[in-house]
């Protein structure tokens, strides 16, 4: 199955807190249920996306990292 | 760290979700301090808090009242003591110094530099970001008689100035920090 990203975020270079308040930003102009990718250089981002996820109920579907930058797919809560 | 997987060209998306809201209790920055090791710390945690879905609230009192002074505004105050006040503590953003290291100026400006370097937010940046997320920027009433400010020396988007009652009332199952 193919899977529509609603939005892509780019965070690359910005430090804490900004990838996360800029997602949570982003994800205004969102639906509920619709994806949005996230990259971001901020090794930190990774812990904080997860805890942004369990806190705010929006799922972190994916997370990976290639070449320093890291990726998150999030799916805004329904 | 455990989530660590190559760059998917698909992805498994779960058939359903069961998360459900999960925020509880807001938080409540008690901003005394006007030092810019100390409003930089607040503004990046009350932009957090916001952007975990938290209400967030932030009472500006005594020294931490101003970093909200407009940043094109000259000296305050109403009567001689409160303009030399004024004077040696210059308000707004821009003039934020720090609580240690601070070298009559040389500190924040080589701490304004790496910041730009490493991308990270300022405290202006964090305020009006602030102000976007909803976060409520409450300056006290006293504070503001005792030094002179009025509320056109304040930046705008902020609450209407009240005192410590309005500040408590928003504490209830919060978390409140004086900082």
């Amino acid at each position: 199955m193919t899977v529509v990203v609603a939005r892509v975020l780019d965070c690359k270079g910005l430090s804490c807190p900004l990838p996360i308040v800029k997602t949570a930003q982003a994800l205004r102009t969102l639906a509920a249920g619709d994806l949005i990718e996230v990259l971001a250089t901020d090794p930190g981002s990774v812990k904080d996306f997860e805890a942004w996820s369990k806190v705010t109920g929006n799922e972190l579907v994916a997370a990976s990292q290639a070449d320093g930058v890291f990726r998150f797919v999030l799916k805004k809560k329904g | 760290m455990t989530l660590m997987l190559e760059r998917p060209t698909e992805l498994q998306i779960p058939a359903a979700t069961t998360t459900s809201e999960k925020v509880t209790g807001g938080l409540v920055i008690f901003a005394w301090s006007g030092d810019l090791d100390r409003v930089w710390p607040t503004l990046i945690l009350a932009n957090t808090a916001a952007a975990l879905g938290k209400p967030v609230t932030i009472f500006f009192t005594f020294w931490g009242l101003f970093p909200l002074v407009r940043n094109d505004r000259g000296i305050t105050g109403k009567n001689w003591m409160q303009k030399m006040l004024a004077a040696m503590n210059r308000g707004g953003t821009a003039n934020l110094k720090l609580s240690k290291m601070n070298f009559l100026g040389m500190g924040p400006a080589m701490m304004k530099t790496l910041a730009k370097q490493y991308n990270v937010a300022s405290p202006q940046e964090l305020l009006e970001t602030a102000r976007d997320m909803g976060v409520k920027l409450i300056p006290c009433q006293m504070t503001m008689d005792l030094m002179g400010l009025t509320r056109e020396d304040l930046i705008d988007g902020l609450e209407d100035p009240a005192g410590a009652a309005t500040a408590l009332a928003a504490t209830e199952g919060a978390t409140t920090l004086f900082i």
